[in-house]
């Protein structure tokens, strides 16, 4: 080896060590791949079953404003409920939120956040809050049951008034505005793509 | 080069004496990110340790094959394996940890920590010595993480390893598990071990008595 011209070495080296690293990377990911794209498939369907009402199965479905998921049950063609993902910025960083739908678009029947990098303790409520003892998913499940029209807006230190009202979080204002821009433009997006399909209907 | 310390000494340096982070103040990154539980700092310093340990024994067995301009290319080539390795265990097996660490665990590539002790231990030493050195590194990351991870979790959310130990009447300080609460208590806690290492004060000690 030490016959050999140091340039030689370098670049052969530097190549037994990528390579090696490349085998190695390869053949952990044929074994991880699939558990991890089990547990995102178990996480979405999960997610899913969290935000819409009770259903028996779902379709996802292509719209030009991304996946739908329509939820059915007891063999009906009539959906129960709608699902998407809505992504968007929040304070600090990306937000995934899966959100449900009422079949005629008007009602929340539920939101997750599934991915998020807010500041812990406070942008973190959006998704559960541990200092509130008796109900740390308060944030999340105020949603259920909001009326969508005219839009979602925030109201900060009181109960909501009206249905279409949620309460914000204290100290982390902008997470939960966050969460009711990205409903409200992706909302939209949806009720267009749904209705241009033939739905609605009502 | 190599080192002439007992292989105890070798072990035992990282967890006090050279303590990665109180005595080097290196990984500074993970140490003040993850702490904010228990948890994050237990998974976080296993994760470290495993990228450490591994890396360690693939540099010190290749250290006469690299070439010295090349070498560190070649580390963090070894390094990013071993720690993409670890973030794929985590997501396949451990999926709540993975999402809560985030993208903490591939920037162990860049933990200095785990280059530091590359460069100035395992490629200088046998594979024996190496995986004593960097266990006791690992061990000694691990309890700095878990210590602040503990104070940090019990301060800012009453909680310690995610269950209550504090009642109702505790208000959380929000601070402690937000980033100044952890500039906060790992400055304590280093004024503290200085403190207590510092050898003027044992000379005063005995001047008295």
């Amino acid at each position: 080896m030490s016959k050999m011209n140091l340039s030689t070495r370098m670049i052969l080296v530097l190549t037994l060590i990528t390579v090696l690293s490349g085998g190695i990377l390869a053949g952990w990911d044929t074994i991880t791949k699939p558990k991890i794209a089990f547990h995102r498939q178990e996480a979405l369907k999960a997610a899913i079953g969290d935000v819409l009402p009770a259903h028996d199965t779902y379709m996802s479905e292509e719209t030009e404003f991304g996946t739908i998921y329509i939820a059915t049950r007891d063999s009906s063609e009539q959906p129960v409920g709608i699902a998407f993902m809505a992504v968007g910025s929040g304070f600090q960083g990306e937000l995934r939120i899966m959100v449900g739908l009422s079949p005629d678009m008007t009602q929340l029947t539920g939101i997750k956040v599934l991915e998020q990098i807010e500041t812990p303790g406070l942008g973190t409520k959006i998704v559960v809050d541990p200092s509130n003892k008796q109900d740390p998913y308060w944030f999340p499940a105020q949603f259920k049951g909001v009326h969508v029209s005219p839009e979602l807006v925030v109201v900060k230190n009181a109960k909501p008034t009206h249905t279409n009202e949620v309460q914000g979080i204290t100290g982390a204002t902008i997470s939960s505005k966050a969460v009711t821009d990205i409903l409200n433009k992706q909302i939209a997006d949806i009720k267009t793509a749904w209705t241009s399909r033939g739905g609605p209907e009502s | 080069m190599s080192s002439s310390l007992s292989l105890k000494a070798e072990f035992v340096k990282g967890i006090w004496k050279e303590n990665p982070v109180m005595a080097s103040l290196l990984g500074l990154c993970p140490t003040l990110a993850v702490t904010n539980a228990a948890n994050n700092g237990l998974a976080m310093g296993l994760a470290t340790t495993f990228v450490l340990l591994s890396s360690s024994l693939m540099i010190s067995a290749l250290r006469n094959f690299i070439p010295h301009q090349v070498r560190i290319a070649g580390y963090i080539v070894i390094i990013a394996t071993f720690v993409t390795v670890a973030d794929r265990f985590l997501a396949a097996y451990f999926p709540s940890i993975s999402a809560s660490l985030g993208p903490y665990i591939p920037l162990i590539v860049v933990n200095c920590l785990i280059l530091g002790r590359q460069e100035a231990f395992s490629s200088k030493n046998g594979i024996g010595r190496s995986l004593l050195d960097s266990l006791g590194m690992g061990i000694g990351f691990i309890l700095v993480l878990v210590v602040l991870g503990i104070i940090r979790e019990i301060l800012g959310s009453g909680s310690i390893f995610g269950m209550a130990v504090l009642g109702d009447w505790f208000t959380p300080w929000m601070v402690m598990i937000l980033p100044p609460g952890a500039f906060l208590t790992l400055g304590i806690l280093i004024a503290l071990a200085n403190w207590y290492n510092d050898p003027s004060r044992s000379k005063e000690r005995r001047a008295v008595s």
